[in-house]
């Protein structure tokens, strides 16, 4: 059972420069107790993807074509209403920038009440629970810290409010993106595990994004590669990690600084600019900054599965 | 040296106004920085780096302790001294998207360093070569920050940061939330620059893989102190304080099958309202002794500062566990 589908999405924005494809045909799924990690480059369209799921896009975009599944039920279909019902309940979401899920002139300890308000419990055992949640995620002086604002607390602290806040409301399909940004290494693995457990325990799904190859690699149980607002491949963990298909998956890997064992100054990097969003070709998204392109790459990639993984590429047919 | 920072605390008072209560967010701090050099602050979430940084920079006022820039004193200089000061130092904040204002756009923003510091130049220009440089195409000179992505916010970070050629960028997360090729555009850039100009560079960052490749040397925080400095290959070597090698062993690595050997620290983090007696990680630190717990070290060793009463040598084991029945 897939507890979210994801199928054909285009969603495009308008600009004074003209209107900019973000996403076009992405199509994976979120299968019940899973986590599933996406990476790509920065502006592939991971956040976009995100908010059109919450039905959360701005004023100029909009979901041109496909569908969006939550449990048998297409999201683009429900109105606004509708949505925010499921955002609070079934839902539940760590955005990139901390700041933007918290409110910043109320105190920490009231915004963790307010999202609680459809539990029957006193407010003392409401405060219980939230003094919990944020020992859980390691925050210290936890009665002075329901008491403070936000502004009060360091980047790290912030993200890790907003875990334990998304956290509290048990949702079927929790949402992370990049909430491990300003966590330090320590703090990053417990978060890790702390997730897992949750997984483990309430039995939900898991939607994680995240530049950190290392989290995704010891998190995540399947990944999807995401490129110029396209899935170029998906696959298991394993698979992704020890046998991409896609040229740049393989590239993406290569980047990693973890992998260089020698120390460098020199970083290594995908030579090449990312395409314009505004003019689509028909041919592969990758094939501009490929190392493997060839003249059959100006044609539409073919998808091809092997195993489970699958990736957009002509050379897999070869 | 370009900055040399003397013993800096910052004090915040926190809780409700009937009871504020101060906290040091920041309790001592010594370092210098030289011309070229590229310094990592690292450590635990909330160990005080922003509120270092901001102090470094002029931000937030110092209740102890003094920081020199180009051989000025900048805590005691006033206002308008501090503006031609802040031309050589630029900052690059944790928080991308906010520390630009949502009504202007790019390409206004990159501009924005020239007119405050009313320097002369072809603007347009000038903004048309610094997001060339950080990698965002003209088109972007028209947009507004939410607009953007995460990782294009960070880049126009980076282009105003540059804007005026800076003796010294004090960079907070700057590859935070970007993808693993655009960090090393980001990082071959600023090294480029280090290069040419011999700009010295303060980089907080949690990508330890990051530090590991770009720092000279590297300081570890842990309560708002440094509980150890040095050089950064040595370190990643030889960690000896005990914390250090917490932080370094847990470091996320690419490969899932990989057995990872972590020492694991207990879960509570002390209350900087009540710090703990004598060495303060040593409610939490596997290798705790009697000592530890009632007298405080302090950073000693000239090349290497670690504030630890019994610093780890290479091949040090992780103590065996005590039950606790
Ligand atoms: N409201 C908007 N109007 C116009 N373009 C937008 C808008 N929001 C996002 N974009 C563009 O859409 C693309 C996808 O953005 P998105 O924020 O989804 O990227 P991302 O994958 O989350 O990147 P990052 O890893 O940097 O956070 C980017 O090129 C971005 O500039
Ligand atoms: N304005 C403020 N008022 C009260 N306390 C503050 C304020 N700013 C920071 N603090 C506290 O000071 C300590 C250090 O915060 P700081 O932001 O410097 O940490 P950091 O090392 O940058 O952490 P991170 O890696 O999570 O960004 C934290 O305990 C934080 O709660
Ligand atoms: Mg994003
Ligand atoms: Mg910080």
């Amino acid at each position: 059972m897939n507890i979210l589908e994801i199928q054909n999405l285009n969603v495009t924005f308008d600009t004074e420069d003209g209107q900019l494809r973000a996403l076009r045909d992405v199509s994976f799924n979120v299968p019940e107790h899973r986590i599933v990690g996406i990476v790509g480059e920065s502006g592939c369209g991971k956040s976009t993807l995100i908010n059109s799921i919450l039905g959360l896009l701005a004023d100029n975009g909009q979901v041109e074509k496909g569908k969006i599944l939550f449990e048998g039920q297409n999201l683009t279909e429900l109105n606004s209403s509708q949505l925010r019902e499921l955002r609070g309940v079934r839902i539940s979401t760590v955005f990139q920038d901390p700041m933007g899920a918290l409110n910043p002139v109320i105190s920490v300890g009231t915004q963790m009440l307010h999202i609680q308000y459809r539990s029957s419990l006193s407010k003392s055992e409401k405060l219980d629970n939230a003094a919990e949640m944020l020992r859980r995620v390691r925050i210290p002086d936890r009665e002075s810290a329901l008491t403070r604002y936000p502004h009060e607390f360091s980047g790290g602290m912030k993200q890790r409010i907003a875990i334990a806040m998304a956290m509290m409301m048990e949702p079927a399909l929790l949402i992370a993106d990049e909430p491990t940004t300003a966590l330090d290494a320590t703090l990053e693995v417990a978060t890790i595990e702390l997730l897992q457990d949750l997984q483990q325990q309430i039995g939900c799904s898991v939607l994680f994004i995240s530049h950190h190859l290392g989290v995704i690699a010891e998190l995540c149980d399947d990944v999807v590669v995401m490129y110029a607002g396209e899935v170029v491949e998906r696959g298991t963990t394993r698979q992704i990690f020890y046998r991409p298909m896609h040229p740049y998956t393989e590239r993406l890997l290569q980047c990693d600084p973890a992998g260089q064992s020698e120390r460098t100054r020199h970083l290594p990097t995908i030579p090449g600019e990312i395409p314009d969003l505004r003019l689509r070709t028909p041919g592969c998204i990758f094939a501009a900054r490929c190392h493997c392109r060839e003249d059959i790459c100006d044609s539409t990639p073919p998808e091809v599965e092997i195993e489970g993984q699958s990736a957009r590429c002509h050379r897999l047919v070869a | 040296m370009i900055l040399s920072i003397n013993n800096v605390e910052v004090t915040f008072r926190v809780g409700p106004w009937f009871n504020r209560q101060p906290i040091l967010g920041v309790a001592g701090v010594s370092f210098d920085v030289a011309p070229g050099e590229t310094f990592a602050l690292v450590g635990e979430s909330g160990s005080g780096k922003t509120t270092l940084a901001n102090a470094i920079n002029g931000l937030q006022s110092i209740s102890n302790g003094d920081v020199t820039f180009l051989g000025e004193r900048i805590d005691t200089t006033s206002q308008r001294n501090m503006k031609p000061l802040r031309q050589q130092m630029a900052m690059m904040f944790q928080d991308p998207v906010g520390s630009l204002s949502p009504r202007m756009r790019v390409g206004d923003l990159v501009a924005e360093p020239f007119h405050i510091h009313k320097i002369k130049a072809n603007i347009k220009e000038e903004t048309e070569r610094l997001l060339s440089l950080v990698g965002l195409s003209g088109d972007f000179a028209n947009r507004y920050p939410h607009q953007l992505s995460g990782g294009q916010a960070r880049r126009v970070g980076v282009a105003r940061a540059i804007a005026l050629n800076p003796k010294l960028i004090i960079a907070d997360e700057p590859t935070a939330g970007l993808d693993v090729s655009v960090q090393g555009e980001v990082l071959n850039l600023l090294n480029d620059l280090r290069e040419r100009m011999d700009l010295a560079m303060i980089i907080i960052t949690h990508n330890l893989h990051v530090v590991h490749h770009v720092a000279d040397r590297m300081a570890v925080m842990y309560l708002g102190r440094i509980v150890e400095l040095g050089e950064t290959e040595s370190m990643f070597r030889a960690p000896a304080h005990p914390y250090t090698a917490a932080l370094l062993s847990a470091n996320p690595e690419p490969d899932p099958d990989k057995a990872k050997e972590r020492i694991s620290l207990p879960a509570e983090v002390p209350s900087l309202l009540a710090r703990p007696s004598g060495c303060e990680f040593h409610t939490r630190c596997p290798w705790v002794q009697s000592r530890c717990k009632s007298d405080q070290p302090f950073a000693n060793g000239e090349v290497r500062n670690i504030a630890c009463h019994y610093p780890l040598s290479p091949g040090d084991k992780l103590p065996v566990k005590q039950s606790s029945i």
